[in-house]
């Protein structure tokens, strides 16, 4: 849960807002057809898959600063399965928090 | 079927089921903590996925504002390569400066990758406005119905707490057909893992972006 008060998030949300601005409008409007260095676009593709496996092991295995091991592990497993299948972003949801859920309940 | 409505028709049913993605973010971002006018406010202007995810998922975790935006803000980075693949037919698909400055809003992977589908810049732009607009219209739709279903729940009873890497992993999977996509999210996934125990909450994510250069040494 949040620790700082909600104005910061406020601020948060807004500098984000800003950035994403910015970032999408200057590829678009500054920097016009101009090619980035080919290292640098390939590294910059690279970003979701680093970051996105970073989060999805954060999320699963800790809270706050300890490692843990609980009940979404079932739904990660569950989750993994399904996406590897295909199976639509609802349904892994679904299925994830079902599984992660149940184990809780029992 | 003519060429203008496959066009709509397709950037529509992306944008239906990204509605669905936009569900699970109001969800998870309430759980997070976030009130609803924040959720709703993250998905009108922020208004790219990956970050907006990654903002609440750090915050939920009890991690700094400026980790959160920090790691957001390095998944928004990709948008200005879009724009910038896009920026080639930009006067076809904006026209003038204002209309540049205002599709710049919708300038996504979605948006993107279906209006560079299309050779003609005639369908090119059907395809980034439906795109655009209608994507934006679903996701902001789904945030609402999102926030406020999620607010009315015990996020931890219903296992909602794994929506957000539940979320992720999809994200990730189209990033794995690639050997460094693979190397990228391996090293990525370790660093953090690593050193969730002795960084400030939310670094880690920060830490784990140094796994991109690994595109570095690769020509491919």
């Amino acid at each position: 849960m949040i620790n700082e008060a909600p104005t910061n998030l406020w601020l948060m949300i807004i500098a984000l807002a800003a950035s994403a601005y910015l970032l999408k409008m200057f590829g678009l409007v500054v920097l016009g057809s101009r090619q980035l260095p080919k290292v640098f676009d390939r590294c910059l593709g690279l970003i979701p898959a680093a970051l996105l496996s970073a989060l999805v092991l954060k999320d699963t295995f800790s809270i706050g600063q300890s490692l843990v091991f609980d009940a979404r592990v079932a739904g990660f497993a569950v989750a993994v399965v399904a996406a590897w299948r295909r199976a639509p972003l609802i349904v892994v949801v679904v299925l994830a928090a079902s599984a992660t859920a149940l184990l809780r309940a029992v | 079927m003519s060429e203008t409505r496959r066009v709509v028709v397709s950037s529509l049913t992306l944008s239906g089921a990204v509605g669905i993605f936009a569900l699970s973010f109001g969800v998870a971002s309430v759980s997070a903590g976030a009130s609803v006018w924040q959720t709703c406010a993250l998905s009108l202007f922020v208004f790219t996925g990956a970050s907006q995810f990654s903002a609440m998922s750090v915050v939920g975790a009890g991690g700094s504002m400026l980790a959160a935006y920090g790691g957001a803000v390095l998944l928004a980075a990709r948008n200005l390569v879009y724009g910038l693949a896009l920026s080639s037919s930009a006067k076809s698909v904006a026209g003038n400066l204002p209309r540049r400055l205002f599709a710049a809003h919708f300038v996504i992977d979605e948006t993107t990758a279906l209006a560079l589908a299309e050779s003609s810049p005639k369908l090119r732009k059907i395809a980034f406005w439906t795109t655009g607009i209608g994507l934006f219209s679903f996701w902001n739709l789904g945030t609402l119905i999102g926030a406020l279903a999620g607010s009315a729940i015990d996020p931890q009873k219903f296992g909602l707490d794994i929506a957000f890497p539940a979320a992720f992993i999809v994200m990730l999977m189209p990033h794995l057909r690639s050997k460094l996509g693979r190397q990228a999210a391996m090293l990525g996934g370790a660093l953090c893992l690593i050193s969730i125990s002795f960084l400030p909450v939310g670094v880690p994510i920060l830490l784990a972006a140094s796994a991109v250069l690994v595109g570095v040494r690769n020509d491919q």
